[in-house]
């Protein structure tokens, strides 16, 4: 099953990372990954961070979908 | 802590604006199908099937790794689970599942070692404390899985654990679309793509495939508002005969997917035919342990014998699978067969299209 929810990464030791989930710390190995800093949000699948969200992206992600729903209420 | 990237994707006020918007411009009666069990969860939880206009129909596919693990190799993890220096590690879900004569659950109550765990890492842990013991990981699961547990195996190479094999049973996601296509009586209009399993192959591993068969496709995410989003972009292009790949995930999964996941992967795993429940097998749908690590492979370290498998009597997991059928057309669905007592594994796993219908769909 997939965890949805983009976690930060609240330290590093070894190629491990923390993260934070809505509160717990939890363990993931970051073996998956080029580069990950701390303060990064990274999506975790089986104890492993598999992507670094990149906020550009996030941003213009965030941008088409207000742009769908303006065409939307353009219409109403 | 505030959740990022998550709040705008569950507003509710967008999405009834992007519902708005498919009720204007849904007019002909397609078929749109998700391969992710945690798609199939998503949309079942959200409700958003009930919101959908009856034009669309959405249906599960073969996306929940669980439902897809043929019989043989159900029961090959049972027959492992009962050699006597064996601790077998694996992901919860997978106790349940029938096989032809036990489960895992049984197998575990009869005095198996099965102890579920929630990384390959925690399998690597167990064997390092038990070195009289042989660990068996059962590797099912996609391309999201894949490479976690490539990676674990390298680790075990690096740490010289020489009690430590993965039963491969992962398969992979585009082969199986093709399979979908090519199979008659199977109509499906479009796909919503996985997310998780894109994040690690990207866009480009589905681009041969949708220039091929030239039908609809769309990347999604897991939040109510990312699945809509895809809904109405296959929507939109089926309604203008313009069918393409697009990609509504952009925030998680990129052209060229995770490349060093990939490496990892393609280092550990060579391509091989596999058989799926339900679709029989596939062409280089399934992933082998290569010869530099056949060390670690319990397919050749045990001489595993399965003297015959049966799939369970009446179950139609295989034809809901492929889209050919909806849970209550099966003849156990609710009256033999549910959670608590589950016949097939669409009724096991959480993700399975009978238990979100059991759950959700009274
Ligand atoms: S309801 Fe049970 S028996 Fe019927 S298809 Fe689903 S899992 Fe199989």
């Amino acid at each position: 099953m997939c965890l949805a929810i983009p976690s930060k990464i609240v330290k590093i030791e070894n190629n491990m990372g923390t993260i934070d989930v809505a509160g717990a710390r939890r363990k993931v190995s970051l073996l998956l990954l080029e580069d990950a800093i701390v303060g990064d949000y990274v999506i975790v699948h089986a104890g492993f961070a598999l992507h670094k969200i990149d906020e550009s992206a996030a941003n213009e992600a965030l941008k088409i979908l207000r742009e769908a729903v303006s065409r939307v209420e353009g219409r109403d | 802590m505030t959740i990022k990237h998550i709040e705008e994707y569950r507003d509710p006020d967008t999405s009834r604006k992007i519902i708005d918007r498919i009720q204007n411009i849904s007019k002909s009666k397609i078929r749109i199908m998700e391969v992710c069990g945690t798609h199939t969860m998503s949309i079942f939880r959200s409700g958003i099937r009930a919101l959908l206009p009856n034009t669309i129909s959405l249906l599960s596919g073969p996306g929940c790794p669980v439902c897809v693990t043929a019989q043989n190799e159900i029961d090959a993890f049972i027959e492992l689970s009962r050699v006597d220096d064996v601790i077998i590690a694996t992901f919860g879900d997978i106790l349940r599942v029938p096989g032809t004569q036990s489960t895992l659950q049984k197998e575990k109550g009869y005095g198996g070692d099965i102890r579920v765990v929630y990384s390959t890492f925690d399998a690597l842990d167990i064997a390092r404390r038990n070195p009289g013991k042989r660990i068996v990981f059962l590797g099912v699961g996609f391309e999201t899985t894949a490479p976690t547990i490539a990676a674990s195996i390298i680790s075990a190479n690096e740490m010289g654990l020489d009690n430590f094999f993965v039963f491969s049973a992962h398969k992979l996601v585009p082969p199986a679309l093709e399979a979908l296509l090519e199979t008659d009586n199977v109509r499906i209009d479009g796909f919503i793509l996985p997310g998780h399993v894109s994040v690690i192959i990207g866009t480009k591993a589905y681009t041969p495939l949708f220039e091929k068969y030239k039908i609809p496709g769309a990347v999604a995410g897991f939040e109510p508002i990312d699945i809509l989003q895809a809904v109405s972009l296959l929507i939109e292009q089926i309604e203008s005969g313009h069918p393409r790949l697009e990609n509504a995930y952009i925030r998680a999964v990129t052209f060229d997917g995770n490349k060093k996941a990939q490496k990892i992967m393609h280092d550990v795993f060579e391509t091989v035919d596999i058989n799926w429940r339900g679709m029989g097998t596939i062409p280089k749908s399934g992933l082998k342990i290569r010869k530099g690590y056949a060390a670690f492979d319990a397919q050749r370290e045990f001489d595993i014998l399965v003297p015959y498998s049966k799939d369970p009597k009446g179950c139609a997991c295989g034809e809901i699978l492929t889209g050919m059928k909806i849970p209550p057309e099966c003849i156990l669905y609710k009256k033999i067969c549910t959670p608590m007592d589950p016949v097939g594994p669409c009724m096991v796993s959480s993700e399975g299209t009978c238990a979100a219908y059991y759950r959700y769909h009274s």
